[in-house]
């Protein structure tokens, strides 16, 4: 950039700054539409189509309305049952597989790590038969540790993959000096690389969590009754029901997107790192 | 630099991961290619070997091929809409000007929300009557071009296409933006000192540094295609048979219509599709990350 010439230079910077403005406005607009119509009356919907424009008079009693009488709350709390234990679970035993392909060298280690990596590229309509059939000869179809039990299995390939790339930096020594000492290879799991991997493991976990939070399908076949449904069928469900209450349905929405947005607002950096693994190295 | 002290050591922690991995990933799809090999009505009995019957019957039904073509569709514009355009939107974004990280922050957020959000609100813009799409349409005088976006066969899966692509471009841009941090800024500056001109530049330095980059993000686009099931679930709620994509075929097929031998066998269709994708991202990510 130095080389360029002053006056080319504020050009550039014009038209960084218009077209930026205008592509991201552009982009955000039906986020935009949502937020606005959630917070407004419905005569104020029907009168003015301009679905973009403020509300005039603020209402805020759709969210009440959404989160106690239609049930919100109810697949808000389901959703965070679902998810917690499955992002915890997935990145413990995930952190087990990554240690293995990480430290030691056996036959197998490259084709092990193929299996996790490809695993989790197949298309997940291969697998709805075969699990929804184990979960039914297991008692496991509407039950909370038959859906978590298959996030942890799925995200699996995932977050094996990105833990051992993690554990290839940790220095070799750190791990051979305790073994000289006679320290249990367990014991340097648990004591020494599961402690340097939390920063990792804490990225993951934000992705793993937005992941998880907005699932559909996986629930879709697992939980089938009204009760144990996450938000996301929630809100496919509500848009049924409330098919011309369109700011209780706007509500409902952001209601579903709220804690995905605050929580990459929040780790946004983390959240980039995870997604990238494969595209910055050359 | 590896330990070697005990052969059975590494097995001991892959034990969990991998038996986990088995019954809810492996196994499943070598039962899925067996099951689409067989007619089966109820999901635990009555299996029956058919060989090749079901994509026989395939090949003869017009659902599928709707469900083939509106895939096609989706596949063509996810990859040839976000590569291009999220290239361009890094190349700008890719900038330290003050307000530059804030612009990109923003722009990810659609990546955030989850499909269900998504559709929901897409659908509302989208209503025929109230919609914003056909209200600017008639503010702009163009009232001859307002659609039954919806509800018109015609119009249906790019509406939905168009959904899933104003999502798939942040994504890509992220790609690029990562693969952008490969590119040294000299070399771009010495091409210009050469007097190289900004599309040469851009051919012969940037295009080539960024292939890994863009070899990620083609192939995740195609496998995201092919997954396209959410929107489509939530939009049309798999009742509009005109916008069947293959995953929604075979979940309709599978759990709607109790014919589970035919879904395996779309499954398996889908598959085949993804898989050539499937093993080119596989390559490239052993050869980017192995060396390590």
């Amino acid at each position: 950039m130095k080389s360029m010439s002053n006056s080319r230079r504020v050009a550039f910077m014009t038209a960084f700054y218009v077209v930026g403005t205008l592509l991201v406005a552009t982009w955000l607009i039906p986020i935009a539409i949502a937020f606005f119509t959630s917070l407004k009356s419905m005569d104020e919907i029907m009168a003015s189509p301009r679905m973009w424009a403020p509300p005039k008079k603020w209402v805020l009693t759709n969210f009440a309305e959404v989160w106690n009488r239609v049930g919100m709350a109810r697949y808000v709390l389901n959703t965070i049952i679902i998810a917690t234990p499955s992002v915890i679970g997935t990145l413990l035993v995930s952190s087990l597989g990554a240690f293995a392909l990480a430290f030691y060298k056996f036959r197998l280690n490259k084709p092990v790590l193929i299996v996790f990596i490809t695993g989790m590229l197949i298309p997940f309509q291969m697998l709805l038969i075969p699990v929804y059939r184990f979960s039914d000869s297991m008692g496991l179809i509407n039950t909370f540790p038959g859906v978590i039990l298959f996030h942890v299995a799925f995200q699996l390939g995932f977050c094996t993959f990105f833990l051992r790339n993690f554990m290839r930096q940790v220095p070799f020594s750190l791990i051979e000096a305790p073994r000289i000492d006679g320290a249990s290879d367990f014991l340097i799991y648990r004591k020494i690389v599961l402690p340097l991997s939390i920063s990792s493991m804490a990225a993951l976990g934000v992705l793993e969590f937005t992941w998880i939070w907005n699932d559909l399908l996986l629930s879709l076949i697992l939980l089938q009754v009204d009760r144990l449904k996450p938000v996301t069928l929630g809100l496919a469900n509500m848009q049924g029901e409330f098919i011309s209450n369109y700011n209780m349905i706007a509500a409902g929405s952001i209601i579903a997107a709220g804690a995905p947005l605050v929580i990459f607002l929040v780790f946004q950096r983390y959240f980039i790192s995870g997604l990238t693994v494969g595209a910055e190295k050359g | 630099m590896t330990l070697k002290k005990d052969k059975l050591l590494p097995w001991a922690f892959l034990a969990l991961p991998l038996a986990m991995y088995l019954i809810w990933v492996i196994l499943p799809v070598f039962q899925s290619l067996l099951f689409s090999l067989t007619h089966r009505d109820t999901i635990m009995y009555g299996r029956k070997f058919i060989g090749l019957g079901n994509f026989v019957r395939l090949v003869q039904d017009p659902q599928f091929h709707i469900a083939l073509a509106n895939n096609l569709v989706w596949l063509v514009f996810f990859v040839g809409i976000p590569i291009p355009l999220g290239l361009g939107i890094a190349m700008l974004f890719n900038q330290e000007y003050p307000g530059a990280r804030l612009y990109k922050t923003l722009f990810y957020v659609p990546m955030t929300l989850s499909f269900a959000v998504i559709g929901t609100i897409w659908a509302w813009i989208y209503h025929p009557d109230f919609g914003a799409l056909n209200t600017v349409l008639r503010l702009l005088g163009l009232e001859g071009a307002t659609r039954q976006w919806l509800g018109d066969k015609r119009y249906m899966t790019l509406a939905l296409v168009f959904v899933g692509v104003w999502r798939q471009v942040p994504y890509v841009m992220i790609l690029y933006l990562a693969g952008l941090k490969n590119v040294p800024e000299e070399l771009v500056e010495a091409a210009m000192i050469d007097g190289a001109s900004w599309g040469q530049r851009f051919r012969h330095v940037v295009i080539p540094m960024l292939a890994p980059a863009t070899v990620v993000a083609v192939t995740i686009s195609v496998i995201d295609s092919l997954r396209a099931f959410d929107i489509v679930y939530v939009m049309t709620n798999t009742k509009a048979r005109a916008a069947e994509v293959l995953a929604s075929y075979m979940y309709s097929s599978a759990f709607h219509y109790q014919d589970y031998g035919y879904g395996s066998a779309i499954a398996v269709v889908q598959f085949a599709i993804t898989f050539a994708f499937i093993v080119a991202y596989v390559n490239n990510t052993l050869k980017n990350e192995l060396q390590r």
